[in-house]
């Protein structure tokens, strides 16, 4: 194997190898600890730091495996996988240093950030799968990552959260495996092809292909918390902050919908599954997740659960955007895959420290929190502003792309659904702003733990402050080169469409 | 050097071995752990060495003293033997490794020379090449499984053993009944020459249904299981391991070698009706799982499970024959590792707390992260996720399945999956919380521990190895001779 | 209908009615005498199978078989009246118990 194939096996071992070691540390050894997770975070970031020179410089990286007559397992840093393995890398990292921040003095550290690297590794697998079934695999290996970390608590409300996080997760990949094998036994192969590979069976396979086509999209919906897919999401919310930043802003949600994208794209060809007659049912299902999700989260008073029902409603963009065929709803559906993760991240960091710090779960008690921590509602600021799709916040850019791209096929009741959503939108985070900022503070909080003069830990208030800045930045510097959405753009033209 | 690995009898070797071991230990009960401990380390020697021969000298005979058949005995090996005397060796030195430090000095001298002379029925079974050895080894198995599992002592134990006995004995006289009519019919019990002349014929029917039936009931296939989850739970942990991953592919063997070989043009309704077996040995088997309340009892329902599945390829097997009978291959040689595995972490618990009640386990990723690391990966082969060789094993039955179009089939695993996920995640979830009462908790040697984990990572370990598993597989191709192949 | 097939038609009766005890009957001893009734059973129709018509030596495999069968018949009673007797000692009556079946 040449040195390049050992790229991408490198970036996928490079929060393997430390989660590994981290299992067999003892509990006390805070630094040592700390140490790898940074080390094996920074060395991610490099590793795909010289994948985005090598692509441009037209080099090739790329690991095959064979696993099973006729299947291999397939590594591939291709441009659209480039693009989520460097957004699960620079978030890794952020969330790193939070996740320290934030367990500080709590048990089974090693534990956490054991199966912690575990899942990271396990989204980079997905962002760099070349075919089917390596996606499927580590698919299935990010459901067992991230199971442990759901009931890190060890209460036994976690631990029925657990259960119900994988009633649904193993039942999703159930069809996911059961449409993959389907999909093999008619095709003979499974790779990600631009424009997919399915066009060449003949007509008499529609039905076949419409059934592996649903199969598969449940399996990814489930992740990627389709209606009627989503219950387990708000469920998922007794995890520690750490694990709601990454569960929703990274891994678990964006695989789902990573995998939907590649299904559309790379093994159909989105003009094929046009002809089959599935892109209006997603459409539909896309749409009707977004309103739902939004009318959910107006009615909850503890935050992370509002915050978990806007991201039921905020990845359906991407699935929206996947499903209005043309090629730029498909640059707004896809490009959100990064504003919606950065943004996202923002809010949960913030709820985060606003539990640890003052002890404040419920949107009730968070009055004139803007004063006491006046850089944490800042950075949430900019996420719900981003959110309601507020310009030159990033999400305002997906947002104009989806509604174009709408107009342009034809579709107008498509931005019915995104004013409704956006001012939904507005309902249920305008007046948490005006809380934070415009009323008294309590005479007391919750709980609150006093850090002198800064408003909390360093490690708990960077992480947000970075990815809002983020977040501001790709919307303000969306039409430069290499931006999310130049690079989003390069890909759809390139790959997606026949040119 | 080659000479010498061609010239030693490997298939004497691996029967005469643990014999003698096992003999040894009997007499000099103070030596039985070492004696134990370097035969199972040999045995995988030996194991290495038959492999090597097949590779270079393809299929494998020996005729014992010199005699051929029709009446001599002849051992014979091709690439299915080898898989099966592989994971005889490998799960045999994890357990072995267990029972070193599970059993205390006295209960070790009665336990050693019994397993060792398992482990050389095993290995004789494997490499029979005639239906009355095939006897005689069943025999030897079935005798020694029941007097392990009345090891201890225990009630439960010995009800258990009982009813274990009864069933195998019942078993093994409808199987010898089979071997009487097909001898009076075709004038030989060699395999090889009988499957050049067995044709469809009212005594070869009454054959294949008495053997099939005494060999279902000695794999205990869904309904005539009734005898195993009691045995099984409540024998010692290693036995409960040995029992689970290595007996019950003993008989099962048998049954694959005598469809393959003699029965399979006589196939048609028994394939169906094998599968439809199957298909509710697992619902059944897995639906049970779910709704006990202490492992071991769980693990053992599992076992009726993945018993099912294996027959499941029996209906798929016209069509799509190379396919189909890998994955049962596959299935069963992941289900040694991960079931045995599984029996000794679950062996962990029960030494642990005192008790192997699901909803009181305690804090045990905390304080046995080892064990619950075992019983999690041996978990994930069992529900077929990848990777694992039970994945490997599930995507081959599907692919065989969804070819064929038997959505009836498809839809078994598929379900059999969601309910493995269940009932392993129900232990699971448990392992992360603390009882109601905590308790003390008692020390669990080392070698315990990492005997389960060894065993667990090899479950896993092969779902990277499909190439060479289903390369030795290929030696001699067994699932030519009789099957459609493909 | 020549002897050998009346000793082969006895062994197929005393097989099916050691499988009828074996099942039917509660006590461990009635259920292990049952299978020395069903494995006779066998070895009848072993012997009679042997038989090869006339003048000719009845074929010796099956006897060699046969005689393979009771030392194995041999050692399995005395396991199963060794356990009987735990069972009894431990349990205070030599059946099986209700935990039967599921």
């Amino acid at each position: 194997m040449s040195w390049e194939a050992w790229v991408p096996l490198l970036v996928v071992a490079s929060s393997l190898l430390p989660g590994l070691i981290i299992f067999g540390l003892a509990e006390e050894r805070v630094r040592l600890r700390t140490t790898f997770n940074l080390f094996g975070a920074v060395v991610k970031l490099a590793l795909v730091a010289l994948m985005l020179w090598g692509v441009f410089h037209e080099h090739h990286y790329e690991a095959r495996f064979g696993l099973l007559p006729g299947l291999e397992l397939v590594l591939r840093a291709g441009p659209l996988a480039l693009l989520f393995v460097t957004l699960s890398a620079v978030l890794w990292l952020l969330t790193t240093v939070y996740a320290i921040g934030y367990l500080e003095g709590s048990p089974h550290r090693s534990r956490f950030f054991g199966f912690f690297s575990l899942c990271v590794s396990a989204t980079v697998g997905v962002a760099l799968a070349g075919n089917l079934i390596t996606f499927v695999i580590f698919y299935e290996l990010l459901t067992l990552s991230t199971y442990p970390l759901v009931v890190h608590r060890g209460t036994e409300a976690a631990r029925r959260a657990g259960k119900t996080y994988l009633t649904y997760t193993v039942f999703g990949g159930a069809l996911l495996v059961l449409g993959t094998v389907w999909l093999y036994t008619l095709t003979g192969n499974l790779d990600f092809t631009p424009r997919g590979f399915v066009h060449d069976l003949g007509p008499e396979h529609a039905p076949a292909l419409v059934m592996v086509f649903a199969l598969l999209i449940a399996g990814f919906g489930v992740k990627a918390a389709l209606v009627p897919l989503h219950g387990w999401l708000p469920r998922a919310m007794v995890a520690p902050a750490p694990v709601s930043a990454l569960l929703h802003a990274v891994a678990v949600v964006k695989a789902g919908a990573f995998g939907i994208i590649r299904v559309v794209y790379d093994v159909f060809g989105v003009e094929f599954a046009a002809g089959l007659g599935v892109m209006r049912p997603l459409a539909w299902l896309a749409a009707v997740t977004i309103i739902y999700g939004s009318i959910r989260a107006l009615f909850q008073d503890d935050l992370k659960r509002r915050l978990a029902f806007s991201t039921v409603s905020q990845v359906s963009y991407i699935a929206l955007g996947v499903a209005i065929v043309g090629p730029i709803a498909t640059v707004g559906g896809v490009v959100h895959l990064v504003h919606q993760g950065l943004m996202k991240i923002t809010l949960f960091f913030c709820a985060g420290n606003l539990a640890e710090t003052l002890g404040v779960h419920k949107i009730s008690e968070m009055n004139g929190a803007g004063r006491r921590m006046p850089w944490t509602m800042a950075a949430f600021t900019v996420g719900a502003f981003g959110m309601i799709g507020a310009p030159p916040i990033a999400g305002f850019i997906s947002k104009w792309y989806i509604g174009l791209g709408a107009l342009e096929t034809g579709q107008g009741w498509v931005i019915l659904v995104l004013a409704g959503s956006s001012l939904l939108n507005a309902a249920y985070f305008l007046p948490i702003l005006h809380r934070a900022w415009f009323r008294p503070p309590p005479d007391r909080w919750p709980v609150e733990h006093d850090f002198g003069r800064k408003e909390t830990a360093w490690a708990l208030l960077l992480p947000p402050v970075v990815t809002a800045a983020l977040a501001l930045g790709v919307g303000l510097l969306a039409s430069v080169p290499f931006s999310p959405l130049d690079w989003v753009r390069l890909v759809v033209q390139r790959e997606f469409y026949t040119p | 050097m080659e000479a010498l690995l061609s010239a030693i009898p490997w298939g004497p070797v691996l029967i005469l071995l643990p014999l003698a071991a096992g003999i040894v230990c009997f007499v000099f009960p103070s030596t039985a752990k070492t004696v134990g401990l370097l035969t199972v380390t040999l045995v995988p020697l030996a194991v290495a060495g038959l492999g090597w021969r097949l590779l270079a000298h393809g299929v494998y005979h020996h005729a014992i003293g010199g005699w051929g058949a029709p009446l001599g005995i002849d051992l014979q090996a091709d690439g299915l033997s080898l898989l099966m005397l592989a994971m005889t060796a490998v799960v045999g030195f994890g357990v072995s490794l267990y029972a070193t430090g599970y059993f205390k000095a006295e209960k070790s001298g009665r336990f050693w020379p019994l397993w060792l002379f398992l482990l050389a029925a095993l290995n004789a079974l494997f490499l029979s090449g005639d239906l009355f050895n095939l006897y005689v080894t069943l025999e030897m198995i079935g005798l020694a499984a029941v007097a392990m599992t009345a090891l201890e002592g225990a009630r439960g134990a010995l009800v258990g053993a009982m009813r274990y006995l009864l069933a195998t004995l019942v078993g093994s006289l409808a199987y010898l009944l089979g071997v009487a009519l097909l001898y009076h019919g075709y004038g030989t019990v060699d395999l090889g020459l009988l499957a050049a002349r067995v044709t469809p014929s009212p005594a070869a029917w009454a054959a294949l249904g008495l053997m099939s039936a005494g060999l279902i009931l000695k794999t205990a296939l869904f309904p005539l299981h009734f005898w195993l989850p009691r045995a099984h739970a409540s024998a010692p942990a290693p036995v409960s391991a040995l029992l689970s991953a290595l007996v019950v592919k003993g008989s099962f063997y048998i049954l694959l070698r005598l469809w393959l070989e003699i029965f399979s043009p006589m196939s048609g309704g028994v394939a169906g009706l094998l599968g439809l077996l199957g298909g509710a040995a697992v619902l059944w088997g897995s639906s049970q799982a779910l709704r006990q309340t202490r492992v071991k009892l769980l693990v053992a329902y599992s076992t009726v499970a993945q018993v099912g599945y294996l027959f499941l390829a029996f209906p798929l097997a016209a069509g799509m024959g190379l396919t189909a009978w890998s994955a049962v291959v596959y299935l069963a040689v992941s289900h040694a590792l991960a079931k045995a595995a599984m029996f000794l972490a679950a062996g962990n618990l029960m030494r642990f707390g005192g008790h192997d009640r699901i909803v009181d386990l305690d804090r045990v990723v905390q304080r046995l992260p080892l064990t619950a690391g075992a019983f999690a990966l041996a978990g994930v082969s069992i529900m077929g996720l990848p990777p694992s060789g039970g994945f490997n094993g599930k995507w081959l039955l599907l692919q065989a399945a969804v070819t064929q179009g038997r959505w009836d089939i498809v839809g078994v695993v598929v379900i059999g999956g969601l309910l493995a996920a269940g009932y392993i995640f129900k232990v699971l979830g448990h392992t992360f919380t603390q009882a109601d009462v905590p308790h003390e908790p008692i020390a669990v040697p080392a070698r315990m521990q990492w005997a389960a984990v060894l065993l667990a990572g090899g479950a896993i370990l092969l779902g990277f190895l499909a190439p060479p598993f289903l390369a030795l597989l290929a030696v001699g191709n067994p699932f030519a001779a009789g099957g459609a192949g493909s | 209908m020549s002897i050998a097939s009346l000793y082969a038609l006895v062994g197929v009766g005393l097989f099916c009615i050691g499988l009828h005890a074996v099942i039917a009957y509660d006590h461990l001893l009635r259920k292990i005498l049952a299978i020395n009734v069903m494995g006779s059973g066998v070895f009848l129709i072993l012997i009679a199978l042997a038989r090869r018509g006339g003048i000719v030596a009845p074929d010796p495999v099956p006897h060699a078989m046969v005689i393979t069968g009771i030392v194995v018949a041999v050692s399995a009673t005395a396991l199963a009246l060794g356990l009987m007797l735990k069972v009894a000692a431990a349990t205070g009556r030599a059946e099986l118990g209700d935990e039967g079946g599921d």
